[in-house]
């Protein structure tokens, strides 16, 4: 009774505390700009499916890929037996879903089992990876402190996690055998699982009753806790993507990669030049910003990209030119807008709900002149990408707001574009001169 | 290459016979202007007479087409350049263009339509690719016969718009030995001019991307690094002079290639 009533208090404390934080992070995509994204419906849900639930574009490296897939299967089946344990947990009883499912029941713990020790094996290699082989993708500066911290702490709370799961079926596996399991008696000896009716009995064999109760205890709360405390620390981490790569791959940019928008606020000026008869749409006399000075000025689907960075950086490991030594990294790209939106967030949250200006912008205090300057507009960090995001489209327009707000460009680009605008070429040439090739030797 | 002189309609000559061209080259501000981009029009140009192509260039009523400005954030300067062209080809009826360079071939493409440019855009490679399916072009491996050849993707051709075998079909049918970068097709390297970095100096780093890609390419002692971009073109070839292996390696373009296999 007692244990039924923290167990409650606990889920409802969990789930009240997650649907907090998610409307926040919700609140803060919804800074962005407006854009409707509502056509395509059957090559956005394939592109999900593909990309998010079949992670293909993981598999450009196997071995990664396949021990993320462990880990990813893992969690993705232990939730079904999150059911039976919410379950016990409200009523109290102990494998309530057994005597019912049978063999169904084995199969699927079992199936659980299988792959909490691939998961643990995956974790292990993972956690070497990233503090013992330091990958170069892994080790870049923009990691330092937090982000490093971050990766390791949920890495850590898998193998707990999974080590909780063994604790509570390896002892519960003995009690069961000897007829002391709170599981109800369905006259065999063994529940048949397929790590812990051999692991149980190896660890906890010569242990007395009354320890393997607390222990089979222990294993059942701790797992749920940090089942709990995994759901409420992902709104604070990088591994949000476990859930958000799913609507970013659905809203995923559907163009071709070459193609990039042509600016309305543009057109709608510069047409009227060329075509008379075109009656401008957009207010003439209201202030039109060109560009991205801040997140507000982003969309919200880059907004979102920003909250589904998994910082694996294999962007930045196919960018030309963090490649070479550049201060632009695609990957700080998307961590700098995270940090932007949740400084704003958490302004606006100690505001009742306005965002008290702080004198900063994106464009500047987060991201410097040198990053956006560098790139190559060369989309290779969008193919990368295992979630499709998109650095490109915020660097693309943060360069516009250097340009048409600013006029910040580097001299050598103000030096092509008035040739471009004089000569019609980027270079100091005559447009008259324009066809002397034909008759050159 | 042969010095049989090439032919070359401007729109306006051709408008003025009363002929309409099937398709126009656009040849591009490289094209038009860098000496080394120069020879590699004359090659696509060889190769149109060659098949007696109906077409036409737009000569001095051609414009860049905004691609620098645009990719360097210059909104303005680009839908300005791209509507005073779209104004020239929708004037001639243009349906079909050929470009000699991926930026123009993107450009014209994907982003001029919704500004009032509706055509159908090929590159040049993809032209040669259709010329030799069509049996009105025959290859001959001549010189080239048993070279090693790799191919740099540039940016806006193949990640930029999916076109990866235009050209491989195309120098596959020199008889050479083909050989891919570990970074090709969606994981080719960039050469280091997009994105308007051909106009400005590099921000600071530890290595230049020409460098890094030229390094690339020659790990594997071609003896040509084909390309399919008079940017790329001159990256590439900044890079193999930085490697002092202009001897053993020529930088050329896929059109050259053909064209010259061809002896045209
Ligand atoms: S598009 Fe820019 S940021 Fe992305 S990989 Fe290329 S150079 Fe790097
Ligand atoms: S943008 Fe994509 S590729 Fe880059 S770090 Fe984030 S998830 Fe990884």
């Amino acid at each position: 009774m007692i244990s039924s009533i923290i167990f409650i208090v606990l889920f409802l404390g969990s789930s009240i505390f997650f649907y907090l934080n998610s409307k926040k992070i919700r609140r803060n995509i919804l800074l962005g700009k407006d854009i409707s994204i509502t056509d395509n419906k059957g090559e956005r849900l394939k592109t999900m499916i593909l990309v998010a639930l079949g992670q293909k574009k993981m598999f450009t490296r196997p071995i990664p890929a396949i021990l993320h897939l462990f880990l990813y299967a893992a969690f993705v089946i232990t939730q079904i037996e999150l059911i039976e344990i919410v379950f016990d947990g409200v009523t109290g009883q102990h494998r309530a879903f057994r005597p019912s499912l049978g063999g169904f029941y084995t199969f699927i713990v079992s199936f659980i089992e299988i792959l909490s020790v691939l998961a643990f094996i995956g974790t292990i290699a993972f956690l070497a990876r990233r503090n013992l082989l330091k990958v170069p993708r892994l080790v870049k500066s923009e990691l330092n402190g937090w982000p490093k911290l971050d990766a390791n702490i949920i890495l850590i709370m898998e193998i707990i996690l999974i080590s909780f799961i063994f604790m509570m079926n390896g002892a519960d596996e003995v009690l069961y055998s000897r007829g002391q399991s709170h599981a109800e008696n369905l006259g065999d000896r063994t529940f048949g699982l397929a790590i812990s009716s051999y692991l149980g009995p190896l660890i906890y064999g010569n242990m007395p009753d009354a320890g393997l109760h607390v222990i089979e205890r222990i294993g059942w709360w701790g797992h749920i806790i940090m089942v709990f405390s995994f759901l409420n620390y992902l709104p604070f981490s990088k591994h949000l993507h476990i859930l958000l790569a799913f609507p970013n791959t659905y809203f995923s940019n559907l163009k071709l990669k070459g193609q990039f928008d042509n600016l309305f606020e543009v057109t709608d000026v510069v047409k009227p030049n060329f075509d008379p008869a075109y009656q401008p749409v957009l207010d003439p006399n209201a202030v039109i910003k060109f560009g991205v000075k801040d997140i507000t000025d982003l969309n919200w689907k880059n907004l979102l990209d920003a909250y589904s960075c998994t910082e694996c950086g294999r962007c930045t490991a196919a960018c030309p030119q963090s490649i070479t030594g550049k201060a632009l990294s695609p990957r700080k790209i998307m961590m700098d807008t995270r940090d932007r939106m949740e400084d704003v967030g958490k302004s606006m949250d100690k505001n009742g709900g306005t965002f008290v200006d702080d004198g900063k912008t994106l464009l500047g205090d987060y991201i410097k002149h040198e990053e956006i300057w560098a790139c190559n507009t060369c989309n290779a960090c969008v193919q990368e990408c295992p979630v499709n995001i998109d650095p490109l489209a915020i660097i693309m327009g943060l360069r516009q707001q250097l340009v048409l707000e600013q006029s910040s460009a580097p001299n050598e680009l103000n030096g092509m574009f008035s040739n471009l605008e004089n000569n019609g070429a980027p270079w100091q040439f005559s447009p008259a001169d324009r066809a002397n090739w034909i008759n050159e030797n | 290459m042969s010095n049989t002189t090439i032919k070359v309609p401007t729109m306006q000559e051709k408008i003025a016979k009363g002929e309409t061209p099937d398709i126009l080259f656009w040849v591009g501000c490289a094209g038009s202007f860098d000496d080394r981009a120069k020879k590699i029009t004359k090659a696509i140009v060889r190769i149109l007479n060659h098949v007696g192509a109906n077409f036409a260039v737009l000569g001095v009523e051609e414009s860049c087409t905004g691609d620098p400005a645009k990719r360097a954030g210059n909104e303005f300067l680009f839908q300005m350049q791209a509507m005073q062209n779209i104004t020239v080809l929708n004037g001639y009826d243009v349906k079909k263009i050929v470009t000699g360079c991926p930026h123009c071939f993107n450009i014209i493409k994907n982003e001029y339509p919704e500004l009032g440019g509706k055509y159908e855009v090929i590159h040049h490679t993809q032209l040669v690719q259709q010329l030799i399916d069509e049996g009105k072009l025959k290859v001959q491996g001549g010189a080239f016969k048993g070279k090693k050849i790799v191919f740099h993707d540039p940016c806006y051709l193949g990640r930029g718009n999916n076109v990866y075998e235009a050209p491989r079909d195309v120098i596959s049918k020199l008889d050479a030995e083909l050989v891919e970068m570990k970074r090709s097709k969606a994981n080719g390297l960039c050469c280091g001019a997009g994105g308007a970095q051909m106009f400005k100096e590099a921000e600071k780093g530890n290595k230049e991307v020409n460098v890094e890609r030229t390094e690339e390419a020659l790990s594997h002692n071609p003896d040509i690094i084909a390309v399919g971009c008079p940017f790329c073109n001159t990256m590439m070839t900044d890079g193999v002079k930085h490697f002092n292996k202009e001897d053993k390696t020529k930088v050329m373009d896929v059109a050259e290639l053909i064209a010259n296999a061809n002896d045209l």
